[in-house]
């Protein structure tokens, strides 16, 4: 049971590559805290120091308020799952889970408890006396977890555990893993840019963009308030459509601001916008039916549009079409892309 | 299987491989064959007679305690040599990986003296310790440890070994560096994660994983150390004092070359050709297809 804090945490490599510049995120004590954002946004460089094995250039990690800058990875009492999974290849996984016990003096057969209870949690006890190369991408996947959970740590660890697994496994661990999280209660932090992952996963969304914290929050606030255009657009997919304000037929824009963006399903096709509501015309440019829903790809004022329909679109291509979103749903940014609220 | 090219020509392949053909049959198997022969046969004193003798000149060796004293040498001048080679370039590549700056530059000054030839590092271990005038020599005796290679067999013995250590330390310092570089790191920041300080994952992770490597170099490091020494022992103590340092590799030359026992030399030569076959055997069986952690 613990917090983690980070204050105003900073990283710069050797090169002066400023990888995370001041981050600041309070984490609950059993909260799940997913880290988003593009590819080399620095989520691995924050996860890392928080593991104790990168060093920080500035700011304080504490875990349960105890400042933790200066101590290595092992006296940090965390656990951490690895993209590759790291699992040890000479060794069984019975002894891939025992290793850090042992390193710990635990007790034999406490050890032997503890791993037979996590393999049996995690449907692994037959496979005990296998090594991880004669395993599936799955299975390395809960040894992993099961080296993790045996050692009952302060708080988890996880960079991007499912990406290494193909799509419908991804969905059953992503359930698994956040069952399991609940139940034992550790405090996690967990590292992706899947954006399905990070939206179903968290207690606290943390939005990162180079280096710094875009928004953070529960999901589904920050998809219904994205702080920033950037948030709006790596939210959300497809991801919210945007346009300058000010056309014909837009509602009166906010003071400041200078970009209008609705999300794909709040657009209706023929409906009247309603009062301080948008209106497009629009041209089909495509249409992409993925079975409960049709994306229609459309082009407005010199701008790309995706409109949602629920179930079969009638549309073709080339067809015209009056896009509308009422005022509720509309959403206004600034010049520097952040978020206008009346 | 990609199909076969095959060739119209049927004499050019034979011609081709003609060269390489008669290179080994008049350097290998003309010599050795001629070993084979002599190895069986007798010849009186004045060398003007021989006689078919079976295996007589076998059951001589063998029983022969100065044999199986050069048997004994070899054993210890080859586990020793082996042990410290392959013990001081694993510490060395361990130390190399640690280093951050100027990596280039230490792996290559490690890996010069491969370069040096046998005889050559022979002279130079021999002069470092010559007992009157090598500088190592005199620092020893200084820390009041006497020695003396010329006369102790022990200390002639422990020179060779350094000699031939030291010149084979370079080759199995790369294999090391590689193979420690295929480590894949988060195997390492995992088992600090799991509590193990850096001795403890040396030897539970590290070690283990390096084992391919190591068996490799084992083999690479006996068979180095069995046939490709001759020059340094040859340089350095001339296989004594007394017959301390004569491995059986240098008793062939010695009494067959020097004292003229063709048969017995003969007959010691194949023997080696045996052990030969047999490391060459385990070689191809372990590690061509090495030990692989998928
Ligand atoms: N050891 C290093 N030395 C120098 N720069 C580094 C090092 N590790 C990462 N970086 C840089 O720091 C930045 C952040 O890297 P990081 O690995 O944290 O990104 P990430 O958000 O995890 O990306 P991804 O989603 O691709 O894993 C990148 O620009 C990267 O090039
Ligand atoms: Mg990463």
């Amino acid at each position: 049971m613990a917090t983690v804090d980070l204050k105003d945490v900073r990283k710069v490599y050797a090169g002066n590559v400023e990888a995370v510049k001041g981050v600041s995120i309070d984490i609950a004590d059993g909260a799940l805290c997913v880290l988003v954002g593009p590819s080399g946004c620095g989520k691995s460089t924050l996860l890392r120091m928080v593991a104790g094995l990168e060093t920080i250039t500035g700011g304080t990690v504490s875990i349960d308020g105890k400042v933790v800058n200066e101590i290595g990875p092992a006296e940090r009492d965390i656990a951490m799952v690895f993209q590759n999974y790291a699992l040890y290849p000479h060794m069984k996984v019975y002894d891939n889970m025992a290793y850090g016990l042992r390193n710990r003096g635990t007790p034999k057969d406490e050890i032997d408890r503890r791993v037979r209870e996590a393999a049996e949690t995690l449907e692994l006890a037959h496979l005990l006396d296998r090594r991880p190369r004669e395993l599936s991408g799955g299975q390395r996947q809960r040894v992993a977890m099961g080296r993790a959970i045996v050692r009952k740590p302060k708080v988890f660890l996880f960079d991007e555990p499912l990406s290494n697994l193909d799509a419908k496994l991804r969905g059953q661990m992503r359930v698994e893993i956040k069952n399991l999280q609940r139940s034992l209660g550790v405090t996690s932090v967990y590292v992706t840019h899947d954006q399905l992952e990070a939206m179903t996963l968290a207690d606290t969304l943390v939005v990162m963009n180079a280096g710094v914290v875009e928004q953070a929050g529960a999901p589904l606030d920050i998809y219904e308030k994205p702080a920033s255009t950037f948030v709006a657009s790596f939210i959300g997919a497809p991801p919210m459509n945007m346009i300058p304000a000010g056309g014909d037929g837009h509602p009166e824009a906010l003071a400041g601001a200078q970009t209008l963006g609705f999300r794909p399903e709040d657009a209706r096709i023929s409906t009247p916008a309603g009062e301080g509501g948008l209106t497009l015309a629009a041209v089909v440019e495509a249409v992409e039916p993925v079975g409960a829903e049709s994306f229609l790809y459309c082009a407005a004022e010199g701008q790309h549009l995706v409109v949602r329909v629920a179930g079969r679109s009638g549309a073709n291509i080339g067809d015209k079409l009056t896009v509308t979103t009422p005022r509720e749903k509309l959403h206004w940014f600034d010049k520097a892309g952040r978020r206008v609220s009346a | 299987m990609s199909p076969r090219v095959v060739f119209p020509n049927k004499i050019l392949p034979y011609l081709l491989v003609a060269p390489q053909l008669a290179i080994t049959i008049v350097f290998f198997y003309w010599p050795a064959s001629q070993a084979l022969r002599q190895s069986m046969l007798k010849e009186d004193p004045f060398g003007l007679r021989s006689r078919f003798v079976w295996f007589d000149n076998f059951e001589r060796v063998l029983t022969d305690p100065n044999y199986l004293n050069s048997v004994k040498v070899t054993v210890v001048f080859s586990v020793s040599t082996a042990f410290a080679s392959m013990a001081l370039a694993l510490l060395l590549a361990v130390m190399a990986d640690r280093v951050i700056r100027a990596k280039g530059f230490y792996r290559t000054m490690l890996i010069w003296p491969y370069a040096v030839a046998p005889a050559i590092a022979g002279m130079l271990w021999l002069f470092l310790f010559n007992p009157s005038i090598g500088s190592l020599a005199i620092g020893l005796r200084w820390l009041g440890i006497p020695w003396d290679p010329l006369l102790n067999g022990s200390n002639a013995m422990i020179l060779v070994v350094a000699a031939a250590a030291w010149k084979q330390i370079s080759y199995n310092f790369l294999f090391f560096v590689a193979g420690l570089q295929a480590i894949p790191k988060t195997l390492i920041e995992a088992a600090a994660i799991d509590g193990a300080g850096e001795t403890k994952r040396f030897w539970t992770i590290i070690f283990p994983l390096l084992a391919p490597t190591t068996f490799f170099l084992l083999v690479i490091n006996t068979t180095y150390a069995f046939f490709d020494t001759f020059g340094i022992i040859h340089a350095v103590t001339g296989g004594g004092p007394g017959k301390a340092t004569e491995t059986m590799v240098y008793k062939v030359y010695s009494d067959g070359a020097l004292n003229q026992l063709l048969g017995a030399s003969a007959a010691q030569s194949v023997i080696l050709m045996v052990i030969v076959i047999g490391l060459t055997a385990v070689q191809f069986r372990y590690v061509e297809r090495k030990v692989h952690y998928g």
